[in-house]
C-alpha cells in the first residue's frame, strides 16, 4: 500500500504530496484550461446527445464543416514533424537532431489521438468505424485514409511508450522496443506518405464542387510535399516552445536548438520552395492564370505568396544569416499558411459557387478549441513527467543499435540492476528502510 | 546494428506483400461497363404533366412523410431530402410553345456511382441490376458519398442520434420482385418508362431523331457521369430545368491515379529508406574509425545484431 502510494506520489505527482501538488496547480495556465474545458466538455457532451443538427452548421450541401476541415485535415498536416524528424534522425543518420525527436512524436501523438477524436465527434455514427475493418471500400480514398491513420497511429503509440517505458523503469520493454525502431520509422514514413496525400486525394472526386484554383490532379503531391513543410515548421515551433518551457526538464547537457532551428529553416525553405512552384504549375497545368485576375484569385495569391513564398524568404534569409528570429516568424507564418490551405481545400473554397456559405457554430469552434487544449495539456503532463526532453541517461543506448550491448544485458555495465530499479522506482520507500 | 539481410528481407517483405494486396483492389468495373442490361428509366419531360403522382407513391411505398398536396408547391424550386426521395418542379412556360414543364429529381444511379466508390465501407454499393443501395446498418456516417455526389443526393439525417444517409432506392427490393418501380407503376402519362438501358436509349434517341424539331438533341445521363440508368429527354434546354450540368465522365475514376499509388510507395519506400540508412550508417563507421585512434568507441559496433537475434 505504501509503495503504491510512493509511486503515485513520485510518478504523478512529481514528488509533492497532495495538498502542495493540488496548489502547484493553479497556475494561470491551468486556470485558462479548466476554463476552455468547462465549456467545451458539456459541448462535446451535448452534441452526443442532442445530435449534429443541434450543435453543428452542417447542412445537406455541406457535409464536411470545421470538425473534418480543421480538426482532421489541419491536426494530421500539423503533426507530421513526427516521421519527418524520425526519418531525419534515424534513418538519415542526422543524429544532432536527436534532442527534438521526442517531442516531435509526443506531438504527432497527441495530434493524432485529437484528430481521431475529432472524427469521431463529427462521424453520424462513430461507433460503426469498425465496419472500415470489415467491409473494405478500397476505391475509397478515404478508406486509405482510415487504414493508414489507424496503422500509424498504432506505430506513433509504440514510438511513444519509448519515454513511457523509461518513465515506468520497464527495462526490458524498452529493449524490445528498441529493437524495433528501425522498422517503425520506415513504416512511419511509409504510412505519412500514403495518407498525408491521400487527404488531398479526397477531394479528387468533387471537381465541380472546389474551387478550380485548389482542384488539381494533383492534389495528393500538394499535400504530402506541404506535409513536410508543415512538419519542418512545427519542428522550429516545438523547439522554440517546449525547450523554452520544459528547460526545467533538461538533463545532461542542452542542446543548442538555435543550430537546430537554423537548420530547419534551411530544410524549411526548400521545402516551401519546391511547394510555391509545384502550387504554381497546378495553375498552369489546368490553364486557370485569368482565374487569378478574380477575386478567389487573390485569395489564392495570398495563400502562396503571403503564406508560402514569403516564409520560404523568412527561412532562407534566417538561415543563410544565422538569425533564428527570422527563421520562428517563418515557421509560424508557414504552419498558418498550411493551416489556412487545408481550411482553402476542405471549407472556404469548397462550395465556392454556392450563396449560402458554410459558417461554422459557436459549439463547433468551442469543440475544436477543447481538443487542441486537451492536446496541449496532455503533452505538459507527459513532458512533466515522462523523459521526453531529454533521454533517460539510464537507458541509453544507441537508437539504431536497436537493442541493449550484450554484455549491458548481462548486467556488467548497467547500473540498474533490480535492486536499482525499486530504488529508482521507489525512492521513498528505499529511503526510509 | 549493421542492415542484416534478415532484417531488410523483413520490413521490405512485409510492405511489399501489404502492397500486393492492396495493388488492383481499386478496380472493379462491372463487365457491362455501358450498363445496357442495368434496368434503367427513361424520363420523357414532354409528356410529364405534373401530377405529382409518383411522389405520392414514392412516400408510401418508402413509408416517407406524405407529400405537401398543395397544388402551388410544385413552382417552388425544391429538393430531395432525408424524409423525400423524389421531387417534381414544374418551371412555367418553359416548353417550346410556352407550355408549363415538369422536371422530376431523384437518384440517377449511376453506372459507375461516386457515392459508392466513395464509400469506406461499402454501405453504398451498385447492384449488378442496376440501383444504388445503401445498407445503414454499416455505415458510419462520415458522409464522403454527400462529398462525391455530383448530383447531390444522399441526404443526411442531421437531427437524429443514429443518422442515415438517404436517397431513392430505385425500389430495389420491388424489383427483385419483378415490379416497377412505384413512381413508373403510377405515372399516368408515359413519361416514366421503365426497362433496360440499352433498349431505353434507343427509344429515347429515336424520339429525338424522329422530332428533331420538337427535341433537344441530347439524352441526359446517356454519358453524364459517365452514364446514368436515369435518362432524360426534353424540348428544352436541361438547364431551364435546373438539371445539373455534370462532366461527361466517370467521377470513381478521377481518384484512380491517386489511389494506384500506395503499392509502389509500399514496395519502393522501404528499400529505399533502408538503402539510405544503410548509407548513413555506413559513414558514421567511417567516421568513427576515423577518429578511433584518438578515443576507442565505447559502443556495441553492432555486431551483436547482424548475425541474427540469438545467434
Amino acid at each position: 500500500m505504501a509503495r503504491g502510494e510512493s509511486w503515485f506520489r513520485e510518478k504523478i505527482l512529481m514528488g509533492m504530496d497532495g495538498r502542495s501538488y493540488l496548489r502547484s496547480l493553479l497556475t494561470p495556465f491551468n486556470l485558462l484550461v479548466a476554463a476552455i474545458l468547462a465549456v467545451g466538455v458539456p459541448v462535446i457532451v451535448y452534441r452526443f446527445t442532442s445530435g449534429l443538427a443541434a450543435t453543428t452548421r452542417l447542412s445537406q450541401v455541406q457535409p464536411w464543416g470545421l470538425w473534418i476541415g480543421f480538426d482532421m485535415m489541419t491536426g494530421i498536416v500539423l503533426a507530421a514533424g513526427g516521421f519527418t524528424i524520425g526519418a531525419a534522425v534515424h534513418l538519415f543518420g542526422m543524429h544532432e537532431y536527436r534532442p527534438i525527436v521526442r517531442p516531435a512524436i509526443l506531438t504527432a501523438f497527441l495530434g493524432y489521438l485529437l484528430a481521431v477524436f475529432g472524427l469521431l465527434t463529427d462521424l453520424g455514427k462513430p461507433w460503426n468505424i469498425v465496419m472500415a475493418i470489415r467491409y473494405q471500400g478500397s476505391a475509397s480514398a478515404l478508406f486509405e485514409v482510415a487504414w493508414c491513420v489507424m496503422m500509424y497511429t498504432t506505430v506513433l503509440l509504440l514510438e511513444f511508450l519509448l519515454p513511457a517505458f523509461e518513465w515506468l523503469g520497464w527495462r526490458r520493454a524498452h529493449e524490445t522496443l528498441m529493437r524495433s525502431m528501425l522498422g517503425l520509422t520506415v513504416l512511419s514514413v511509409v504510412f505519412s506518405t500514403m495518407h498525408q496525400s491521400a487527404l488531398g486525394s479526397l477531394f479528387l472526386i468533387a471537381p465541380a464542387k472546389l474551387h478550380p484554383l485548389w482542384y488539381s490532379p494533383y492534389i495528393f503531391i500538394f499535400f504530402f510535399v506541404s506535409a513536410i513543410a508543415a512538419g519542418v515548421s512545427m519542428l522550429v515551433l516545438e523547439g522554440t516552445l517546449s525547450h523554452r518551457i520544459f528547460r526545467h526538464r533538461i538533463t545532461g547537457s542542452e542542446p543548442d536548438v538555435e543550430k537546430l532551428q537554423l537548420g530547419l529553416g534551411k530544410a524549411g525553405a526548400i521545402v516551401l520552395f519546391a511547394y510555391f512552384f509545384l502550387k504554381l504549375q497546378g495553375v498552369a497545368e489546368g490553364r486557370h492564370w485569368d482565374l487569378l485576375f478574380t477575386g478567389w484569385g487573390a485569395w489564392f495569391l495570398l495563400e502562396i505568396v503571403g503564406f508560402v513564398l514569403v516564409p520560404s524568404l523568412l527561412y532562407g534569409y534566417g538561415a543563410r544569416h544565422g538569425k533564428v528570429g527570422f527563421v520562428r516568424a517563418g515557421a509560424i507564418v508557414a504552419v498558418l499558411g498550411i493551416v489556412l490551405n487545408r481550411l482553402n481545400v476542405s471549407i472556404i473554397a469548397y462550395n465556392w459557387n454556392r450563396p449560402d456559405h458554410y459558417v461554422p457554430s459557436w459549439m463547433e469552434v468551442v469543440v475544436s478549441l477543447t481538443l487542441v487544449t486537451m492536446g496541449v495539456a496532455a503533452f505538459r503532463w507527459i513532458a512533466n513527467r515522462m523523459p521526453i526532453l531529454s533521454e533517460d541517461a539510464r537507458f541509453a543506448v544507441e537508437p539504431d543499435e536497436g537493442r541493449a550491448p550484450e554484455k549491458d544485458r548481462a548486467g556488467l555495465l548497467s547500473p540498474l540492476t533490480e535492486r536499482d530499479r525499486e530504488e529508482r522506482t521507489l525512492p521513498r520507500a528505499a529511503a526510509g528502510r | 546494428m549493421k542492415l542484416s539481410r534478415r532484417r531488410f528481407l523483413g520490413v521490405a517483405g512485409f510492405t511489399g506483400a501489404a502492397a500486393l494486396g492492396t495493388a488492383g483492389r481499386a478496380r472493379a468495373v462491372s463487365a457491362d461497363a455501358r450498363g445496357e442490361n442495368e434496368c434503367a428509366m427513361l424520363v420523357d419531360t414532354t409528356l410529364c404533366a405534373g401530377c405529382r403522382g409518383c411522389e405520392a407513391a414514392c412516400a408510401e411505398v418508402n413509408a416517407l412523410a406524405t407529400p405537401d398536396p398543395d397544388v402551388a408547391i410544385i413552382k417552388a424550386r425544391r429538393e430531395t431530402g432525408p424524409e423525400t426521395f423524389t421531387v417534381v418542379n414544374g418551371f412555367e412556360a418553359a416548353g417550346a410553345h410556352g407550355e408549363d414543364r415538369f422536371a422530376k429529381r431523384q437518384c440517377m444511379h449511376c453506372i459507375a456511382p461516386a457515392c459508392a466508390s466513395a464509400c469506406p465501407v461499402r454501405a453504398l454499393d451498385k447492384q449488378p441490376g442496376g440501383p444504388v443501395v445503401y445498407r445503414g446498418e454499416r455505415c458510419m456516417g462520415c458522409r464522403y458519398c454527400m462529398v462525391a455526389c455530383p448530383f447531390e443526393i444522399p441526404k443526411y439525417q442531421y437531427d437524429r442520434l443514429a443518422p442515415l444517409v438517404r436517397k431513392c432506392t430505385f425500389c430495389a427490393k420491388r424489383q427483385a420482385e419483378g415490379k416497377k418501380p412505384a413512381c413508373a407503376e403510377v405515372c399516368p402519362t408515359g413519361a416514366l418508362a421503365f426497362g433496360k438501358r440499352g433498349p431505353l436509349l434507343e427509344l429515347a434517341k429515336g424520339r429525338v431523331y424522329r422530332n428533331p424539331e420538337k427535341y433537344v438533341h441530347h439524352v441526359y445521363g446517356e454519358h453524364e457521369a459517365g452514364g446514368t440508368d436515369w435518362l432524360y429527354i426534353s424540348d428544352v434546354p436541361f438547364e431551364r430545368l435546373a438539371m445539373p450540368s455534370v462532366r461527361d465522365e466517370a467521377y470513381p475514376d478521377k481518384v484512380l491515379g491517386a489511389l494506384g499509388a500506395p503499392p509502389f510507395v509500399m514496395t519502393l519506400w522501404p528499400p529505399l529508406l533502408m538503402g539510405v540508412y544503410a548509407f548513413s550508417r555506413r559513414r558514421d563507421e567511417v567516421a568513427r574509425a576515423a577518429g578511433a585512434s584518438r578515443a576507442p568507441a565505447n559502443e556495441c559496433d553492432g555486431d551483436a545484431d547482424a548475425g541474427g537475434r540469438h545467434g
